[in-house]
């Protein structure tokens, strides 16, 4: 593949990746490769990002794909040979071996990996990776040899090299206490890049024996603020965590930017003639009174059950972030019975985190099964909390209308629903599996306008419409 | 005629004026410089944005032209400005007719020439700063347009004005709006984020003069520690500088959990972040 082939490739794999690559962007780039000395991948990769990737949510994607595109070059594996050929990478009949072998050769790379987890340097960790994924990472799968990650990771094993790491790493201090915590920190940020260099290794052997595009189509992960709410991981949710603050400030800056855009209210008379002054009585500039910004009340009511309550906490988390645009932000939290959460979020510099654990731990949220009981709810709050809900207030439900097969008690939701100014249903699942199973979102959307919400984009604008 | 001859080179002369850099921002200044193209610079606060511009100026000998942004900067503060009230003078002075007095007021001479517009009439190599572009509205990023793709202003009196030289241009932003697609794409784009423990206990080793190396390296530790929480406000390199300084200034031997609960308002600026960091660390006497 000749290096334009392989641009043109690389561009195309990063607009199919989400990228927004213009042409003059793919040019800039291409422009870029001839006053750069290629044989640098660092500069290469510094060369490429900087003309095409221009939002950082979307860099992960662009390494993703670049380390396929752009693998180690024949040069650094020439020169990790050598150490390969002593510890015996096998690239066929591997299993010969036996068990003990393997397990023989496990201790030699643990012994390295030792070292390598104390020391900064990354191209040594980088080149035993590669080398682990070549002795331990075959295995024959259903379509022919295949690699694994898993299996270099099971016989690597970093994590039983902790305790040992620590200690050498405290060099004699008593554990405990924040030295011990930054250690753990520093000695868990090397594994972290182990893995991703393992994990990159392994897409490079997948792709040169499978084709890089098919590689690329399962490798490349949704950019943070379109995943999926409910399907996200550990590690994704507090990615997600981080950006809500942003995302916050970035829908508060545009707000404030529009309502100052319509900023001509009723003419302020006296003003105006008071200026008129100074143009000997001619009025040339009127002066107007700044118009009254529109706050709504927002009354939120969220299904704080396992299944969807992290998509209610990213939710509570955004609106009581933009608070300053809302008049007043009420919450409201069931799992089978409703209790007014608004109290754990007042607090001023509130922890919104902190909050989120006590909802959950000290709110009365459940009465019976502690499965979700979207009826039962709706009638104990408008028998509870009914007045709370006025012609000023918007409301928003969120929720994924899994009712386990209760009574809806529509009667109570029209209750709710006619006073309220707007009212709003926002469901975590994708629109595709609203009334399967249990789900009564058909129902219920006849009563109130339900919306999909299945991501931080969508989160985001469907906010800012509101404020 | 370019500032640097390589990235390499960037990156020895940008340490020569005690600014560390990684290959991600030697490469994207190079580039910036080589293609002629402005460099927009998104990342946290107190990371070193605005200080990379100073530091290209300094490294390449260039003058630093500073725009900063805010909301209602507009053309007049930003590109140029006719001097009304000397034009007023000049045509109560003058005894000569009008014709005269027209072509005469609108000369260079009744100029102010503003930021951007100066950057583009030097001859020097220069360094234009845009400091904040989120902080403006969105006007003025079509204003930058024309003058960040062609290095021209048009004056409508004058005619048209081309950089004989072209400024080595850096934007900064906060991100606290998205830029417009058209600005972007026609910048190259560098995030600069908190740097690795390794490159921040070098920047603290060669901005704080006398630490010694096992200090510099629990106070980058813990700010990295500090920065894995979920705080309001995460430290800025700043901040732990001036959490090395403040050490230096007590004498103290060792970044012990007293010393961190002693000094933590150094770094932390938030009651919450604090008794957050109180608690996690394990820290003694905050919050009560």
């Amino acid at each position: 593949m000749s290096l334009l082939d392989r641009h043109v490739g690389f561009v195309r794999a990063l607009r199919h990746g989400g990228l927004p690559v213009s042409l003059a962007e793919g040019l800039d780039a291409a422009r870029a490769l001839t006053v750069l000395d290629l044989t640098d991948r660092e500069t290469l990769r510094a060369a490429y990002a900087a003309s095409l990737c221009k939002r950082h949510t979307h860099r992960a994607v662009f390494d993703t794909l670049f380390e396929l595109w752009f693998p180690v070059g024949a040069a650094a594996r020439a020169d990790a040979d050598p150490v390969g050929a002593a510890t015996g990478e096998r690239p066929d009949g591997a299993a010969e071996g036996g068990a003990s072998a393997d397990a023989a050769d496990a201790e030699v790379f643990r012994d390295r990996l030792r070292e390598l987890l104390l020391g900064e340097d990354d191209i040594a960790l980088r080149r035993l990776a590669r080398e682990a994924v070549g002795r331990f990472g075959a295995f024959d799968g259903p379509s022919g040899a295949s690699w694994s990650a898993h299996m270099v990771g099971r016989a690597l094993d970093p994590r039983t090299l902790m305790a040992g790491l620590l200690r050498a790493v405290l060099g004699g201090r008593l554990p405990g206490g924040v030295a011990e915590r930054n250690a753990r920190r520093m000695i868990q940020a090397r594994v972290d890049r182990l893995n991703e260099h393992i994990l990159s290794d392994v897409r490079r052997r997948l792709a040169e024996e499978r084709g890089i595009e098919r590689v690329a189509e399962t490798a490349v992960k949704p950019a943070v603020e379109n995943l999926d709410i409910l399907r996200a991981s550990r590690t994704d949710l507090i990615a997600l965590r981080r950006e809500i603050q942003p995302l916050a400030q970035r829908l508060a800056t545009r707000l404030t930017i529009r309502q100052r855009a319509g900023r001509h209210g009723r003419l302020d008379f006296r003003r105006t003639v008071r200026a008129s002054l100074s143009t000997g009585g001619v009025p040339l500039t009127t002066h107007h009174r700044p118009r009254r910004p529109h706050k709504p009340e927002l009354v939120v009511l969220c299904d704080a059950s396992e299944s969807v309550s992290s998509f209610a906490h990213f939710t509570l988390m955004l609106a009581y972030a933009l608070r300053e645009q809302f008049a007043r932000v009420r919450a409201f939290a069931f799992i089978d019975t409703v209790d007014e959460v608004t109290r754990f979020f007042e607090q001023p510099g509130g922890d919104v985190t902190e909050a989120m654990r006590r909802l959950t731990a000290e709110a009365n949220l459940v009465r019976l099964s502690g499965h979700s009981d979207y009826g039962h709810a709706f009638n104990v709050f408008v028998r509870r909390y009914g007045d709370v809900i006025g012609p000023k207030s918007s409301l928003l439900i969120l929720g994924d209308a899994r009712n386990n097969y209760q009574d809806p008690a529509l009667t109570a939701l029209a209750a709710m629903v006619t006073p309220a100014r707007h009212a709003w249903w926002l469901n975590p699942e994708p629109e595709r599996d609203w009334d399967t199973g249990d789900s009564i979102a058909g129902v219920y959307g006849r009563q109130i306008s339900m919306i999909e919400c299945r991501n931080l984009t969508q989160l985001g604008r469907f906010i800012g419409e509101l404020a | 005629m370019t500032m640097f001859a390589s990235p390499e080179d960037a990156r020895t002369r940008l340490g020569a004026v005690d600014y560390l850099t990684d290959p991600g921002i030697a490469t994207a200044v190079f580039l910036a410089d080589a293609l002629g193209k402005p460099l927009l610079i998104e990342g946290p606060a107190g990371v070193g944005k605005t200080e990379l511009a100073k530091a290209v100026a300094a490294a390449a000998s260039a003058e630093l032209i500073r725009l900063q942004c805010y909301e209602g900067l507009d053309e007049s503060r930003a590109l140029y400005e006719w001097d009304y009230r000397k034009q007023l003078l000049r045509i109560q002075a003058g005894v000569d007719g009008w014709d005269e007095a027209r072509a005469g007021i609108f000369a260079e001479e009744f100029l102010l020439a503003r930021p951007l517009l100066t950057a583009i009439r030097r001859d020097e190599p220069t360094v234009l700063l845009i400091d904040e572009t989120d902080k403006a509205d969105v006007e003025v990023e079509g204003l930058l347009l024309e003058v960040l793709s062609d290095f021209q202003v048009t004056i409508p009196e004058l005619g048209t004005i081309t950089a004989s030289r072209r400024p080595f241009v850096v934007l900064t932003s906060n991100a606290t709006r998205e830029l417009s697609e058209a600005l972007k794409r026609r910048c190259l784009y560098l995030y600069i984020d908190y740097p690795t423990p390794e490159r921040e206990r070098d920047i603290v080793l060669t901005r704080v003069p006398g630490i010694r190396e096992q200090l510099a390296e629990q106070v980058v530790r813990t700010v990295a520690s500090l920065r894995a929480l979920e705080l309001k406000k995460a430290p800025s390199i700043a901040e732990t500088l001036d959490w090395a300084r403040t050490l230096i200034a007590l004498a103290a031997e060792e970044l012990d959990e007293e010393t961190i609960a002693s000094t933590l308002g150094v770094v932390l600026k938030h009651a919450s972040d604090h008794t957050r960091a109180a608690k996690e660390l394990g820290l003694p006497g905050i919050g009560g």
